[in-house]
């Protein structure tokens, strides 16, 4: 299963075609096939207002998917990344509104913050080989508690930085082009998709990653630091964590420090759904962005389809099993 | 292949479940509810009272809000999905309303009336806030607390948040009458046990060791009261006044039991209805005050079986 990534002389895209291509084909057509549904169903879903409504609501758990990814990849888990995410907006918030900072460094700092948490993490799993499951569940209790200690509890807001709530909520695309107003936050998760990508299918730390996941063992044996590099892939999801710091902030124009958990797992499901596995060594992140947008389109959907609340929870669950079913009876056939 | 028919199945039966007519039917009036919460017993009821305005007033509203009162941005999710279903009028009780102000506005703009519920909006944007008065009733609160424990003592107050309007109001108009009208109550504590009630148990299990002479406890909300009821009951500590606020069956029986001796109802149901109601007074041009006060009142064992308290008492 892993053969693929460890074959050095295929190229970039023969690979890309190789790994998962058709879990991501089978993930792209159900996407379709539930946004053609709802249409059908409802003729109130398809608006540019709602299909936009749906990419916001993808962007934050979209980037923490990202950064899930990379580290799932690895053969680990992450499951400090919804409170990471909300240390670092409550970081900005601090910088900026606290300390009266310029925007940029309080972007930076968010940034920042995520990939020394991050990195934190890396060493529990890393030097301390602590199983990346309890390391990252205490550093989730760690930050959340952090986030109520430094803001002192109380939501810190961004008015008196202008701009700020642009970052998110601002349109570039929208200038350039009126009819799709598109918003930054959904730019930034796509350019945040594409360097992941790239990171991951064209650099020593992307095929370290895979190789991790892989045989740690092996890679270690043939005289790589390990830990060197794992620390690293944390620390990289640790800043992506920052971004989406950043995006949500931006968002509710607001920390919200007492917000985070339970994002961590709709990070690893839409992780999963995207085809990447939870034993490591193979995932994209093309299949993540689907699997995070697979799951926006269903909650959005199933809300204007006006389905009971306790019923969109037992579909989206449902989905999740299915999705992984699926891509696990294909990969058997194959 | 699997994965897309057994997805086409989901859909189809999504579709079912959807009571479809009423998703197409676009001259009915249709006013959603973006409430804070689904699952606990106090929304139900606020639920309940909205569905029986809509039935009397002849509208089809929905009731949904997030998991947890910390997902700010789910709300704001579902304010989006209910402006995609081209809603007459929106009923919104806000987390943090000024996140939402940007969807608030946009609803706005395009015409639709946005009644607020329960926590009031920090801007003019809605017609009118159907909500209860947290002040008053905790300092309602406050008064049948220096009655029970005959005006003199300690006590201690274990709240559900200090970050939300309820929570900040509960506590503030229990602590300001505490302070302005009984000098012999000493105010020791202040908790808060996130509306949990297991958390709520452990913070008031703290507060009773610490303070062996507590007189009464505060409890300001139904996670809260119960919290302190079983902590009680854990420590046996006899002699406490426990005062809680809404009801749920724990905290009734908790009243009739005499453990806890009294507590503050808001009008759930009347929150409920009175934000359907107001939304079709809206629609019809009607003028609308800028709080529309639900009410409250305090119930304890002997009055909970009358029809104006037992009307507002949820299970």
């Amino acid at each position: 299963m892993t053969a693929e990534t460890q074959e050095k002389p295929k190229s970039y895209l023969a690979q890309l075609i190789d790994t998962g291509a058709h879990q991501r084909l089978l993930a792209f057509a159900s996407l379709i096939i539930l946004l053609v549904g709802f249409s059908i169903v409802s003729p109130n879903f398809m608006q540019t207002s709602n299909m936009i409504a749906i990419l916001q609501a993808t962007s934050v758990n979209g980037v923490l998917a990202i950064a899930a990814t990379l580290v799932i990849i690895t053969g680990g888990i992450d499951l400090s990344v919804g409170t990471l995410m909300t240390f670092t907006s409550v970081t900005a918030g601090v910088v900026l509104t606290k300390a009266g900072m310029p925007l940029p460094l309080g972007v930076i700092s968010a940034v920042a913050m995520g990939a020394f948490c991050g990195l934190c993490s890396g060493f529990f799993v890393a030097k301390m080989k602590i199983p990346p499951f309890i390391a990252t569940l205490g550093m989730m209790l760690i930050l959340k508690g952090l986030s109520l200690v430094v803001s002192g509890t109380r939501p810190i807001y961004f008015s008196d930085t202008p701009g700020f709530d642009q970052i998110s909520r601002g349109s570039l695309i929208g200038e350039i082009i009126p009819s799709v107003p598109i918003p930054n936050g959904v730019l930034i998760l796509f350019i945040v998709a594409i360097v992941a990508s790239y990171i991951l299918g064209r650099t020593v730390l992307g095929r370290y990653c895979f190789a991790l996941g892989s045989n740690e063992e092996a890679v270690r044996l043939s005289g790589v630091n390990t830990d060197r590099w794992k620390m690293a892939i944390y620390a990289l999801a640790g800043a992506i964590c920052g971004i989406a710091g950043i995006l949500i902030a931006s968002r509710l124009n607001s920390a919200q420090p007492a917000l985070g958990l339970g994002y961590e797992l709709e990070a690893i499901a839409a992780v999963v759904i995207g085809g990447t596995s939870l034993s490591g060594g193979r995932g994209t992140i093309l299949g993540t962005l689907i699997g995070a947008l697979i799951m926006a389109v269903l909650t959005n959907g199933l809300r204007v389809l006006s389905v009971a609340q306790e019923w969109q929870t037992v579909v989206t669950g449902a989905i999740i099993i299915l999705a992984v079913y699926a891509d696990m009876a294909r990969r058997r056939k194959t | 292949m699997l994965l897309r028919r057994t997805l086409m199945g989901v859909i189809s039966a999504a579709a079912l479940v959807a009571t479809s007519p009423a998703a197409f039917a676009q001259d009915e009036i249709y006013i959603p509810l973006i409430s804070k919460g689904f699952q606990h017993q106090f929304w139900q009821a606020v639920q309940a009272g909205a569905e029986q305005a809509a039935e009397e007033f002849g509208v089809r509203i929905t009731f949904e809000g997030p998991d947890n009162e910390t997902m700010v941005d789910r709300q704001i999710d579902m304010l989006a999905a209910a402006l995609a279903n081209n809603p007459a009028a929106i009923g919104f009780a806000a987390l943090d309303s000024r996140a939402a102000i940007p969807l608030l506005r946009q609803a706005h703009e395009a015409g639709i009336p946005i009644i607020a519920f329960d926590s009031g909006v920090d801007s003019d944007i809605p017609v009118t806030t159907a909500t209860t008065d947290n002040r008053a009733a905790a300092s309602l609160a406050a008064d049948m607390m220096a009655e029970a424990i005959g005006g003199t003592g300690q006590v201690a107050v274990v709240a559900h948040d200090q970050t939300s309007r309820t929570g900040i109001d509960r506590r503030d108009g229990f602590l300001d009458r505490i302070a302005e009208a009984y000098p012999d109550i000493e105010v020791v504590t202040v908790q808060y046990g996130a509306g949990d009630q297991l958390q709520s148990t452990e913070v008031a299990n703290a507060i009773l060791i610490a303070n062996p002479d507590l007189a009464g406890i505060f409890g300001t909300n139904e996670g809260s009261a119960i919290g302190v009821v079983n902590a009680v009951r854990e420590r046996a500590a006899t002699g406490v006044v426990i005062i809680g606020f809404d009801s749920g069956l724990a905290q009734t029986t908790a009243v009739r039991e005499g453990i806890m001796t009294g507590a503050i109802t808001q009008n759930p149901v009347g929150i409920g209805y009175e934000t359907v109601r107001a939304a079709v007074a809206a629609l019809n041009g009607e003028e609308l005050p800028e709080i529309i006060d639900t009410g409250f009142f305090y119930y304890t064992a002997e009055n909970i079986d009358d029809p104006e308290i037992a009307a507002v008492l949820y299970e």
